[in-house]
């Protein structure tokens, strides 16, 4: 088992996937379903081989050896040849308690959505094969190790996501597709800037000692690596480390989506098709943080502790904003898309505590809001694909209606508002714990405690509107859950109450991680003061 | 010396073995059409002989490094080295795929009387464009500047049934020619004060300026006002959309890919031949410092990038579109000049020999599209993803290189430019640069959106030869094996930018 490529495998196994289905002819619907289900259930057996064979004391983050499942060849070298042309690209991948969450989130929530897009009926070979695309897009981005790997899978989830949204989506489905579209890649223009300067900042030094610049990104962290007169390097007095970080915080905070780039969200959630939402909210908002996590923190550890205060503003701008914005909506699915940038602010706030507690809540914040959110779409496309309108105003009492549904409904909206016993309890709780904990952001900790009061109004609001009171007569025909929507909501429901009860197996996971990110942190300090006193 | 001319000229003539071999060819297409005058159809076959047998002559030539038709120890008429080398294949694997588009060319087809001049203007421009990418002098710049502008004047306007065809071919006409007269004059009043046409002659004349600056920077202008043209830099490019969109869809694309190279080729040798003093260890010219050459490119570069992307965005035509689109195209190649360095040129023959095969291919769909819905209309475009899914997903990877996003070639291509710029500080440009990618993505996304967004019913049924599956397959294949596998090409254009004179 040591020797076989499971990351490789579960990022590549959509590309077999698609492979297949762009054989079976255009009318095997139903084998075009059955190939993708099958593909990402095997993600799912996988992810959850490489969970039991995970070295939980293991810390990863800048420490190559501690990684995990690694895979390592060059992919591209290009020597030296008169000052020019040298390159050298690694395919290089590997897990760590920051990622191996998020490979088991895409995982489940991959294979939830492919259930989900059994319903959908145009081009199905078309919507699978860009399906699998992004699934491959996704898996990749969480388990590279190379910032040029990096930015090639976080760039390939674009198109399939385009279309995703342009061809099976709602009416104003090619205004939110472009407008996403554009909104990620104008982050990303930034974050290929900031490689490109990273790349001439840092030399890494080869077996044989010679001394290349490197897209590897533990290498871009090491600090024995910098050039003297690299743009991005502190040993150079005019670097631009400082505008690197915003810029590559911005490129990522696009994805977040964080206050005042948030925008293209709700448009792309109202227009994208249940599935497409699940994923997109699932999994797609958590590449912004974790790209920060990944990639900016542990290269600026410096520059995070300057900026550390900021990350928490905006943070609690996006809970409070989101939260508000949340209340004044009057359709369903925006509701829930303006409660996930309410959501991702706890996790951007606990990013920014830069402590144990903090950091611990706001990865199991990444993975708990992957499962409610994916949830709470659900619940909003069982009830559209029914009554056909998302309007808040047009239901009540539903409850009597589908009793079942209402059930499933109350954890997940509970969950949301952080009720214990529920996992997002847990992450908030924790986030809570190490905002309160650091200095710098206790009083924005403090204030962003009201984002869970005006969860709670939100959503308990909505459970008025849509689930209780009398029963619209309109909607009496509507039935209840169908098999398919059991398999859908029933796995994660599971999850969403265990986490909440024992949330351990899921925080040692990422302990040893965590713990080593926060060291490195605090111990880079030394380092870069010591360079601004010289 | 004049001892040494004939033994010269005879060993010059091995160095140049591979335009021999294309002027044979242009001769025999003559020949045949005469003799074949009732079929026509073996024509392209002759011609992609001749040029297999060019290749295998060119490739002989490679990692040679030398010099032909010398006028002295020194100096000379052409200087082969690996530079032209690297031009001379893109423009022969271009020529050997425009050969390919016109056997499946309805426009070609409608003139099948005239197929033996159109298959010989074409080795026409050729032939001039192997002059130009080698040539060290400036009477031979321009001799083959204009054996090369006429053979295209003559095909913008190879369609006479057209109305559009003839105003291209006035407009490319006119414009042409006044350029190539102002070039001209340029280049005498260079002569004028420096008493030399060869360009290593003129560095070492021009070394220590006691002129008129002014009289010289007027000369420079006006000669780069003629390469302008050819490499459609804002603001000579206004014939390029008009000129794209009449000219048949084979001769458009052959002007947008290998005339451009061939100015481009021009240009850089220019500037480095005529005006480095110097190189450093890091690989960046110095040039002779009478004006900021640096910040002069960059000005027209962004200008160029800027105006292609912007004016594409209000183009309904898709040969329209994808002329302000190469437009833009030259302003990106543009910048990687500007950088000054051997770095800078690394990025230009990686962009152009990526570029060639995405702006081709956007050009070969749209022929063959254009050859079964007679539109190059982008409205016309709805469906097509549906209908013929096909051409539709090849012209989407083509237009999403062309924009540069991974894992397709053209990101490679964006990354060397980048990397050029940021390693030479230019980190302003390279944003500018990369605002403009954004925009950029409106208006390919346009055609995607055309494409695949909206479902009609009409049913198109076209049926592709197997030629054109296998030209397809040769396009598509590279730009995407070319954007995760890019060792070998710039292990080629790395070997390549060393100009012989410097």
């Amino acid at each position: 088992m040591n020797n076989f490529p499971i990351l490789s495998f579960l990022t590549f196994l959509p590309v077999l996937g698609m492979l297949i289905v762009l054989f079976l002819p255009k009318k095997e619907v139903q084998a075009i379903r059955i190939t993708t289900l099958i593909v990402t259930g095997l993600q799912i057996v996988f992810s959850i081989i490489l969970v039991m064979g995970y070295n939980y004391s293991a810390g990863g983050i800048n420490d190559a050896n501690s990684f995990q499942f690694k895979e390592f060849f060059n992919w591209i070298s290009i020597s030296d040849f008169a000052g020019i042309g040298k390159i050298k690209i690694d395919y290089f991948l590997g897990v760590d308690g920051l990622s191996t969450p998020l490979v088991l989130l895409t995982a489940i929530v991959t294979f939830i959505a492919t259930l989900s897009s059994w319903n959908i009926d145009k081009s199905v070979k078309g919507y699978f094969l860009m399906f699998l695309l992004l699934d491959t897009g996704m898996m990749g981005t969480f388990v590279a190790l190379d910032f040029f790997l990096f930015y090639i899978f976080w760039e390939l989830m674009l198109l399939p996501m385009y279309f995703l949204i342009g061809i099976w989506g709602g009416p104003r489905r090619e205004y939110a597709a472009i407008k996403f579209f554009l909104y990620t890649l104008f982050g990303s223009i930034f974050i290929l800037l900031v490689m490109i300067g990273l790349y001439f900042s840092s030399m890494e030094t080869l077996a044989d000692g010679t001394r290349v610049f490197t897209f590897n990104l533990l290498e871009l962290m090491n600090t024995a690596n910098y050039t003297e007169t690299g743009i991005l390097s502190p040993l150079n007095p005019n670097n631009l480390r400082l505008v690197a970080y915003i810029a590559l915080f911005v490129g990522f905070a696009i994805k977040i989506p964080m206050f005042p780039f948030h925008t293209w969200l709700p448009d792309a959630h109202v227009e994208a098709p249940t599935a497409i939402s699940v994923i997109l909210a699932g999994v797609l908002l958590k590449m912004g943080t974790y790209g920060i996590l990944r990639i900016a923190y542990p290269i600026f550890p410096e520059i995070t502790y300057q900026l550390a205060w900021w990350i928490a503003l905006f943070g609690m701008i996006n809970i409070i904003y989101g939260a508000l914005a949340a209340m004044a909506q009057k359709d369903f699915k925006k509701l829930i898309a303006y409660s996930s940038v309410s959501h991702m602010g706890f996790v951007m706030l606990g990013m920014s505590a830069l402590n144990t507690m903090g950091i611990s809540g706001a990865i199991l914040q990444m993975f708990n809001h992957g499962t409610i959110t994916a949830m709470l779409f659900l619940i909003v496309g069982v009830i559209y694909d029914r009554a056909h309108t998302r309007d808040l105003e047009a239901f009540g009492g539903l409850g009597k209606q589908m009793p079942i549904y209402t059930g499933f409904v109350t954890i997940a909206f509970f969950a949301a508002i952080g009720l214990p016993g529920l996992s997002g309890f847990i992450s908030e709780a924790l986030v809570f714990l190490g905002g309160f904990g650091s200095g710098t952001t206790r009083i924005l900790a403090v204030v962003s405690t009201l984002g869970i009061l005006l969860g709670a109004a939100y959503m308990l609001w909505t459970m008025q509107r849509v689930y209780l009171g009398s029963l619209n007569e309109k909607w009496k025909d509507l039935t209840d859950l169908t098999g398919r929507e059991y398999a859908m909501l029933v796995p994660l429901t599971i999850i969403v109450i265990y986490l909440g009860v024992n949330p351990s197996p899921m925080l040692n996971l990422m302990n040893a991680s965590v713990n080593a990110m926060v060291k490195f942190i605090a111990d880079a300090q030394v380092f870069y003061s010591s360079i601004n006193t010289l | 010396m004049n001892k040494l001319i004939v033994p010269n000229l005879l060993n010059s003539l091995n160095s140049v073995l591979p335009e021999i071999a294309l002027s044979l060819t242009l001769v025999a297409i003559v020949v045949f059409d005469l003799i074949f005058n009732k079929n026509k159809i073996i024509l392209p076959y002759i011609s992609i002989a001749g040029l297999v047998i060019t290749f295998i002559l060119l490739v002989s030539q490679f990692g040679i490094s030398t010099t032909a038709f010398s006028v002295s120890e020194t100096l000379s008429f052409l200087s082969l080295d690996g530079f032209s080398l690297f031009f001379k294949v893109l423009i022969l694997i271009t020529t050997t795929f425009i050969v390919l588009f016109s056997i499946s060319s309805s426009e070609v087809h409608s003139c099948s009387d005239r197929h033996g001049e159109y298959y010989a203007l074409i080795f026409g421009m050729v032939i001039g464009m192997f002059f130009m990418v080698s040539a060290n002098d400036l009477i031979l710049i321009y001799l083959s500047l204009e054996l090369l502008s006429l053979s295209s004047y003559v095909l913008a306007g190879f369609v006479k049934t057209s109305i559009r065809n003839s105003e291209a071919q006035l407009k490319y006409l006119i414009y042409g020619s006044a350029s190539s007269g102002i070039m001209l004059f340029g280049m005498s009043v260079l002569y004028g004060i420096t008493g030399s046409t060869n360009l290593s002659e003129i560095n070492t004349l021009i070394n220590s300026p006691d002129g008129n600056q002014l009289t010289f920077l007027i000369s420079i202008i006006m000669i780069f006002a003629g390469i302008g043209f050819k490499i459609s830099i804002v603001p000579f490019h206004f014939w390029t959309p008009d000129v794209y969109e009449g000219a048949p869809i084979s001769i458009t694309a052959f002007l947008s890919v290998a005339s451009k190279a061939a100015g481009f080729a021009v240009l850089i040798r220019f500037l480095k031949v005529t005006f480095a003093t110097s190189i450093n260890g890091s690989g960046y010219w110095q040039l002779i410092q009478f004006i900021d050459w640096q910040t002069l490119l960059i000005l027209f570069s962004i200008i160029t990038m800027t105006y292609g992307n912007f004016a594409a965005l209000w183009q309904d035509n898709i040969k329209r579109m994808l002329a302000y689109s190469s437009i833009a195209h030259a302003g990106y190649l543009m910048l990687g000049v500007a950088v000054l360095s051997n770095q800078g040129i690394l990025a230009v023959l990686v962009y152009f020999f990526i570029y060639m095969f995405m702006n081709l291919g956007a050009f070969y769909v749209v022929m063959l599209i254009a050859n079964k819905i007679n539109s190059e209309e982008i409205d016309d475009y709805k469906g097509i993803g549906y209908s013929l899914p096909l051409l539709g997903t090849a012209l989407g990877i083509f237009l999403v290189s062309l924009t540069g996003l991974p894992p397709t070639a053209g990101f490679i291509g964006k990354l060397y430019l980048f990397i050029a710029l940021v390693d030479a500080n230019m980190i302003t440009v390279a944003i500018i640069a990369l605002l403009n990618t954004v925009v950029s993505l409106y208006y390919y996304i346009r055609v995607l959106r055309a494409m695949f967004l909206v479902k009609t019913d009409i049913k198109t049924e076209l049926k592709l030869s197997v030629l054109n599956y296998v030209v397809l397959f040769l396009l598509i294949a590279p730009v995407l094996i070319l954007g995760v596998y890019f060792g070998p090409l710039v292990n080629f254009a790395k070997a390549s930018v060393q100009i012989l004179g410097f």
